[in-house]
Parts: structure tokens; C-alpha cells; sequence
């Protein structure tokens, strides 16, 4: 583990006796998050960070849960001691949103009126719904206001509906690889996804953990279908080129042909499959589908942030389709136009969406000048 | 004796609006937000320089100005200023229209190209200027449309737009009175603020 790490972390969770009504109307009687802390709260409480996560991440955003875990949480390139989100300067908060698969109360915990996993009649939360069980922990955590809330894709969408919807609560934003809303090319990729988990034939309408099965061939599908499209052209010829995994193309010879790209998304949709939730996914996706930053402001992103009070760092990766930098650069225009403080950096990647995850020299560094300032501000 | 900088700064009110295209590093935002508490916005395109803009908490955004300004509303900022830059877009004349759509006033400064160093070394070497003030050779240079001060101010005079103040510096960028007599000859740099 190395000097930069914030080492083991152990998750906690909070319980919530207290009904939750999402904004479809339908409700829980009380809930659970489960929540991942790193660094140290100040004195003052001003140093806290909100990470939303996105479509398929969780609490475990940076560290290790135990020493032989193989891999860090999914963030940890930019959580940590000197790193852009700087865990001597932050206390970080980093939570599994409802309706997820790793704890906190979703499809596959138990419905407290029927004794059985909620599975397809879990609620789908909006955006909004997420953001406000965040507010309910933030209020548990006895924090007024966030110094910064910061997320990708789906969490950028989280981070700019607290900017709208608690004004008050946060002074920075930080808004990477997100959308005022989905185009309808990306709602049809995560309809393929959906239809996917759906027409698997375990998946028994969403009951599949009360017939004892999991769905694993959909979600495995869903899951290659989403990795392609969160990678570039340039970064999948890189990494595997027409290289085979199996077989060769040998005159008078037949035998099984299989490139390392198959392996690899086979290998990716497996382990997945066995990781994550199939409700989940489709109840995430769904989400993403339904956010529309400006539905309620007569479609005018403009008006929708006048009523932020925060300050706005908003990035994106050149490579990245699914959610293009013109997504972003929607965002900044707004923004300006609606006469916010915000900077746009737009990043030289070839690694398509997952780039916001990915160590870049240049992200890292404007990242972390941006936070820097956020640092600042708390300070003085 | 001032600067460039610090004329410009005198065109700008206190707590205005700014839009700094080609901001750079960000300092001259950082100036007239200390001097003047302006809110300001700069466009830039240098990684290293946005990256400098963000710490010294200069708002900045990644944009190229020959891609366009249509993002910004008209009139949405008191003042849009370009320095050292005119020479480097695509299509000044447009960039000065759009400056004028956006800002109510416009502070626009560029060297001057009229200047007898460059006309002598034109003259008699019979090559495009190289010097410390123009260090780049022809075939490879940011700078693909220099121009004079009769030039610009033709330009102006043709799409009709006022001339509120020019200013001009001499090359050890001080005002000189040889230099306001004489600008296209004296000029290292010239500064305007033009409205419409």
C-alpha cells in the first residue's frame, strides 16, 4: 500500500428510522446507508466532501477493506494524502446510494412489509431522491455545509442537483463527465442494457433472489454493452488491437477463433454479474434516463441555476462519446449565462468515459489546483 | 509612465463584468480583480495556463475563439478585453463583432505592425520581421494576421465602430509623445477601447 493511500477503511452503516418520500410518491418506511469516511472532520465541521457515486459504484470510493484486497476503491487515483482530493486537507464522505447493491437499502434488502427482498418493487429513486437521503446523512454527520460536492456522470448529476436543491449547503460543485440530461442515443444504450437483465430467463420479472437465481447472463450482457460505450475506439485498438486470445487464422487449419477483446468483455460482464444487482442496474439506469437538470424550469438550464449559490469546476475528456464534452460545455454555458462562478477544463484522453476515473496528468492537476482553492476558501 | 496593463485598467469600472479571451495565465484578471474587484471570466486554450488560472482562482473556461463566441448572450458582460491576440485568430473582423455583441465596451490590444523597426527590417533585409517583440519565424507562428494601426482603424471605420480611447506604447511599452504623434510609425503596441 503505498504512502498516498488512505490505507484500510471499514464501512459504516447508518440507519434512518424515518419514512423517505421519493419524489414518484411511493415511500420507504425507514432506510439504511452504508458510508465510507476518509480523513478527518475540522473543528469547524467546514472541511467535508460529498463523492457521489455513479451508475455502478458504491461507498468504497478510495483504500482497502482489508490487507489482501486486490483492488482500491474505485476512486482512489484522486482520493488520498496529496492527491487532488486530498484526505489531510478533506473529510471525505462517500456513501452507497439508495436503491444500490452494497449495503445500503435497495432490491436486494428485505421489504420490512412483505419479509421478502424488495427486488422489482423497490422505488425508483430520482436524482433527488438520492440527494436528499444525502442530506438526511449530511444532517446525521452534523455537517451545515459541504465544502465541495463532487461527482462523475451520474454523481455530477447528483452534485448539480444539490446545487439546485439546497443552495445553501455547498460551496463548490464539481461537475466531471456529466449531462443536464441524456440524449436518446444514450437512454437507447442503457434500454439494450435493461432489455438485456430482462430477457434473461432467470430473471423472473425482477424476483429472481426469492426463486434462489441470479440473471447473470443479462447482467453480464448489460454490462458489455455499457463497458464499450464508457471506452473510446483509440483505447480499445490500443489495448487490444485484433490481438487473439485464442485460435489462429492458419491456412488448412480450423480452430476456434478468439480475440483478446472478447475475452477481456466476456471476463469484464462475468465478474460483474456476480458483484452487482440486477433491480439495481436497471433501477440506476433508469435514473440516469429520468434526470432533466431543467424539466421544472421550463426546459432553461439558465433559470435553473440562478438559484445556485456555489461555485462550479466542470470537466470532460475528449475522447469520451457518452457523455461528450459538448454535454459539458452545455453546462458552462448555462452557468455563465446564468452569471455563476465556474471554470471548464476539457481533458486530453483517449480512455472515452472512464477517463474520469483514470490517472491523467493534466485532470490531476487542474483537479487538484481547483481544490486547492476550495481548501482555501474553508480556511478563510 | 504605465504600461499597457495599467491603461487598460483605467477603462474598466470598478466591480464590472470581464471577459478576458486568450486570458493566459491569468494575470491580468487577477489585476483588475485586486484593483478594481471586477468579476471576471477568461477563455484559453493552454492546458498549463487554464491549470494556472484555476489556482490563482481565476475563472477560466477551455475555449477556442476561432471555434466561435455564440455561447455568450449578448451584452452579458461590461467589458471584453483581448490582449495580444487579434493577431492570432482565424478571423479577426469576426472576433471584433462578436467581442462588440457580447461586451458593451471592448478593450482590444495588439502589436503594431506599422512600427519603422519592422518596415526598416522589411525594407532592407527583404524578410518578415524576427524579432524579441515578434520572435517567431514566418512558417511557424501563432501571429497569422498582423496588422498596423491603420489598419485597425480602418477596420474600424469601415463596420462603423467608435473608437472611444487609443492609447499607445513604444517599445519599452511606455507612452511616448513621438509615439502618440506619430502611432503607426511609433507604436509597439496599441491599445483601443471601441464600442459600438
Amino acid at each position: 500500500m503505498s504512502s498516498n493511500s488512505v490505507g484500510i477503511v471499514s464501512p459504516e452503516t447508518f440507519r434512518f428510522d424515518q419514512a423517505l418520500v421519493f419524489a414518484s410518491g411511493r415511500s420507504l418506511p425507514n432506510f439504511e446507508l452504508v458510508v465510507e469516511t476518509y480523513g478527518e472532520l475540522n473543528s469547524d465541521k467546514s472541511n467535508a466532501v460529498l463523492i457521489c457515486h455513479a451508475l455502478s459504484g458504491n461507498h468504497h470510493a478510495a483504500g482497502f477493506h482489508h490487507k489482501d484486497e486486490r483492488k482500491a476503491g474505485w476512486w482512489d487515483a484522486y482520493i488520498g494524502p496529496g492527491k487532488p482530493i486530498d484526505t489531510d486537507q478533506f473529510f471525505v464522505v462517500s456513501l452507497n446510494n439508495l436503491g444500490g447493491c452494497h449495503g445500503s437499502t435497495g432490491p436486494n434488502t428485505i421489504n420490512p412489509e412483505t419479509g421478502k427482498p424488495w427486488g422489482p418493487d423497490f422505488p425508483t429513486p430520482r436524482v433527488r431522491d438520492w440527494v436528499q437521503s444525502q442530506k438526511i446523512l449530511m444532517d446525521r454527520l452534523g455537517i451545515e455545509q459541504w465544502a465541495a460536492v463532487i461527482g462523475g456522470s451520474l454523481g455530477g448529476m447528483q452534485a448539480m442537483r444539490w446545487a439546485l436543491d439546497y443552495p445553501d449547503k455547498l460551496r463548490h460543485c464539481i461537475v466531471i463527465a456529466s449531462s443536464l440530461k441524456l440524449t436518446a442515443q444514450n437512454i437507447a444504450f442503457n434500454e439494450i442494457a435493461r432489455r438485456a437483465i430482462v430477457s434473461d430467463y432467470n430473471f423472473k420479472d425482477g424476483r429472481y433472489l426469492e426463486h434462489q437465481l441470479i440473471p447473470k447472463q443479462g447482467l453480464a450482457l448489460a454490462r458489455m454493452v455499457g463497458h464499450v460505450t464508457y471506452l473510446s475506439d483509440d483505447a480499445m485498438a490500443d489495448k487490444f488491437g485484433r490481438d487473439l486470445h485464442n485460435g489462429s487464422f492458419q491456412q488448412g487449419e480450423e480452430s476456434k477463433v478468439e480475440f483478446q477483446v472478447q475475452s477481456y468483455l466476456r471476463y469484464q460482464g462475468d465478474a460483474f454479474s456476480e458483484s452487482f444487482d440486477a433491480n439495481t442496474y436497471i433501477l440506476m439506469t433508469k435514473s440516469l434516463d429520468y434526470f432533466d437538470l431543467a424539466r421544472e424550469y421550463n426546459d432553461d438550464p439558465v433559470s435553473a441555476f440562478k438559484n445556485a449559490r456555489c461555485g462550479f469546476m466542470v470537466f470532460s475528456f475528449t475522447s469520451d462519446w457518452r457523455f461528450a464534452p459538448q454535454r459539458s460545455r452545455e453546462i458552462v454555458d448555462a452557468l455563465v449565462a446564468a452569471r455563476k462562478s465556474v471554470s471548464y477544463a476539457e481533458i486530453e484522453s483517449k480512455y472515452g468515459h472512464d477517463a474520469f476515473l483514470l490517472p491523467n496528468q493534466r485532470y490531476q492537476d487542474a483537479f487538484r489546483a481547483y481544490m486547492n482553492r476550495v481548501a482555501k476558501q474553508e480556511q478563510s | 509612465m504605465r504600461s499597457e496593463l495599467d491603461i487598460l485598467q483605467n477603462w474598466i469600472h470598478q466591480d464590472s463584468r470581464v471577459l478576458d479571451l486568450g486570458c493566459g495565465d491569468g494575470a491580468l484578471l487577477e489585476m483588475l480583480r485586486q484593483n478594481k474587484q471586477v468579476q471576471g471570466l477568461g477563455l484559453e486554450i493552454d492546458p498549463y495556463n487554464i491549470t494556472q488560472c484555476i489556482s490563482r482562482g481565476i475563472n477560466v473556461i477551455e475555449q477556442d475563439l476561432d471555434e466561435g463566441l455564440g455561447n455568450f448572450q449578448n451584452d452579458s458582460f461590461d467589458t471584453v478585453v483581448m490582449t495580444q491576440t487579434l493577431q492570432a485568430v482565424r478571423f479577426p473582423h469576426l472576433v471584433l463583432d462578436e467581442m462588440l455583441r457580447i461586451g458593451k465596451q471592448c478593450i482590444i490590444t495588439f502589436p503594431n505592425f506599422g512600427h519603422w523597426r519592422a518596415r526598416l527590417y522589411l525594407a532592407t533585409q527583404g524578410k518578415m520581421p524576427v524579432s524579441k517583440f515578434m520572435p517567431y519565424t514566418w512558417y511557424d507562428t501563432p501571429n497569422i494576421h498582423f496588422c498596423t494601426v491603420k489598419d485597425f482603424e480602418f477596420l474600424c471605420w469601415q463596420k462603423n465602430i467608435d473608437i472611444v480611447h487609443r492609447a499607445v506604447v513604444n517599445q519599452e511599452n511606455k507612452r511616448s509623445a513621438i509615439a502618440r504623434r506619430w502611432p503607426n510609425l511609433f507604436c509597439a503596441t496599441a491599445i483601443y477601447q471601441v464600442s459600438k
